[in-house]
């Protein structure tokens, strides 16, 4: 032991042996979206406006700019960039992407890490779960196994027995907290939601292959779509996850275009910010800028490249994919 | 004391949880997709030695412990109480009482010198060195020239532990003890 910070971890947390393996997947993932004509871009990490989910946590950097001391974002995803080649007609395209979640450190977290994401304009929901599929099984050297579309409302209905639409808060909050022991007597629908999910029904996902798990609540839309579920007219996002193995693995959506409503949604996740407590963020003008002018309708779909690369070399923990993970940096 | 929050949450943190003072060994973020995160936290309760697991929204703080880890030698037991002298010249005992000691009780030896918890400056909990000197105070007589592998006896050490030696060990000699696992290690 010694007092110097860093003597005894200046080394890197994957082996040599792993990064060779990373890079080579890195290489397959190039040459699927090569193989079908998804043009590679790269936009900034920075910008004037940051993600205003109010379950990320964005940082923030000064800098000097031609405008003078300007506060810049660390994008949370490529999204907002993305979009607006697409609203110039780039077609399909694809980005490898640094991107930072401040907070989130842990056995698949890493504040910074590699994100894919890929915008798909004219393809359906439905056909993005599809390529989704087939670049999973195109990386993985063994087989996952048969894809199964699992309903978000069906798989609390199976595996907790409450509906999320319809079950009262209080049974929610009661289920919260007999399965997270905690108390959850301040916690609203999204929150006890959100426990259940990670806690009792992400575990259990992917186990037999890839789970896709579709029709969210249309309170955890984000940036996607809603549409009317067709057994009792409640409204879903348009939006689907992949797990694999317990771990998430992708997050895909039937893209809101609409300009007004993302303005309206930015300045919702704004208060709820506030009401969480939680500073606000600038809000990416240029964005809706771009959805007033027109972008074309398109699904698109983030996925966790660490997280990935982790599963097709079977790692426990994502800091052994990393060359090194925040607390090396 | 100050207050942590979940982000600052990591192992070796002392807080306070139901009134009592616990160690931090473990904490999972969990987090789905777009949602609520959670802290799922391991912690020692260190008065009764218990591990907890716990969740916790993210952003939740727990108060610290004034918990302080203390080097100190082990002097003398009074049978109801363990004493503890401080090394750093200060000559400041503190008693130690059964329940705190627990299972220390059988690697206690005089001049070592031990971590004592303190919480609020009472002593509740001991831990001893990772290794021991001890002479074997009981054993069956060793077999001669048998210095090699094979097989293990019993024997009873100066301060009450007994562990498995090899079978050359004799009565009266000083062995090295990993207290942790409690297994032998060499002659000393």
């Amino acid at each position: 032991m010694t007092d110097i910070r860093g003597a005894d971890d200046w080394q890197p947390t994957a082996t040599i042996e792993t990064l060779r393996a990373r890079a080579q997947l890195m290489a397959k993932i190039r040459a699927f979206f090569a193989a079908r004509d998804v043009l590679e871009v790269e936009t900034p990490i920075l910008g004037h406006g940051g993600s205003t989910d109010p379950h990320l946590d964005s940082l923030a950097l000064e800098a000097i700019t031609p405008d003078g001391h300007e506060r810049l974002w660390l994008q949370t995803s490529p999204e907002f960039h993305m979009k607006r080649l697409l609203a110039v007609g780039s077609g399909p395209i694809f980005q490898l992407a640094r991107s930072f979640r401040d907070g989130e450190v842990g056995r698949r977290h890493n504040i910074e890490f590699t994100m894919l994401e890929w915008y798909r304009p004219g393809l359906s929901l439905a056909g993005l779960i599809d390529e989704c599929d087939a670049l999973i099984r195109h990386v993985l050297p063994i087989d996952p196994g048969p894809l199964r579309q699992r309903r978000y409302r069906d798989l609390f209905r199976e595996t907790l027995d409450v509906d999320p639409f319809t079950t009262s808060l209080a049974i929610l909050r009661q289920r919260g907290a007999e399965i997270g022991g905690l108390s959850m007597t301040d916690a609203d629908r999204d929150g006890c939601l959100d426990l259940l999910m990670s806690f009792a029904i992400e575990p259990l996902l992917g186990r037999e292959g890839i789970d896709v798990v579709v029709d969210y609540p249309a309170s955890q839309a984000a940036l996607a779509r809603k549409h009317r579920d067709p057994e009792d007219g409640a409204e879903v996002a348009s939006r689907f996850e992949i797990y694999l193995h317990g771990i998430e693995l992708a997050n895909g959506y039937d893209e809101l275009t609409d300009a007004a409503e993302q303005a309206v949604r930015f300045a919702d996740d704004n208060r709820q910010r506030q009401a969480l407590g939680k500073p606000t963020v600038d809000i990416d003008h240029r964005l809706v800028a771009a959805l007033e002018s027109g972008m074309p309708p398109a699904s698109g779909v983030a996925l966790g490249v660490d997280r990935l690369i982790q599963l097709a070399l079977m790692k426990d923990s994502i800091a052994e994919v990393m060359a090194f993970p925040t607390p090396r940096c | 004391m100050a207050n942590y929050s979940t982000n600052e949450f990591k192992g070796g943190l002392k807080v306070m949880l139901d009134g009592d003072p616990c160690n931090i060994l473990e904490n999972e973020f969990v987090k789905p997709g777009k949602g609520q995160a959670f802290s799922r936290v391991k912690l020692r309760n260190l008065n009764t030695g218990r591990v907890w697991e716990r969740t916790f929204k993210s952003g939740e703080s727990l108060e610290g412990a004034d918990v302080m880890d203390l080097d100190m030698e082990y002097v003398y037991s009074d049978g109801d109480m363990w004493h503890f002298m401080k090394t750093d010249g200060s000559f400041e005992q503190y008693a130690v009482d059964k329940k705190a000691i627990g299972d220390v009780e059988k690697w206690l030896k005089e001049q070592a010198v031990y971590t004592v918890t303190l919480w609020n400056d009472n002593a509740i909990a001991v831990s001893p060195p990772n290794f021991l000197e001890l002479e074997v105070v009981e054993t069956d007589p060793g077999l001669k020239g048998d210095t090699a592998q094979g097989g293990s006896k019993p024997a009873k050490l100066s301060s009450g532990a007994t562990v498995r030696v090899p079978l050359f060990i004799n009565q009266g000699e000083i062995l090295k003890i990993d207290t942790r696992s409690g297994e032998y290690v060499s002659r000393a």
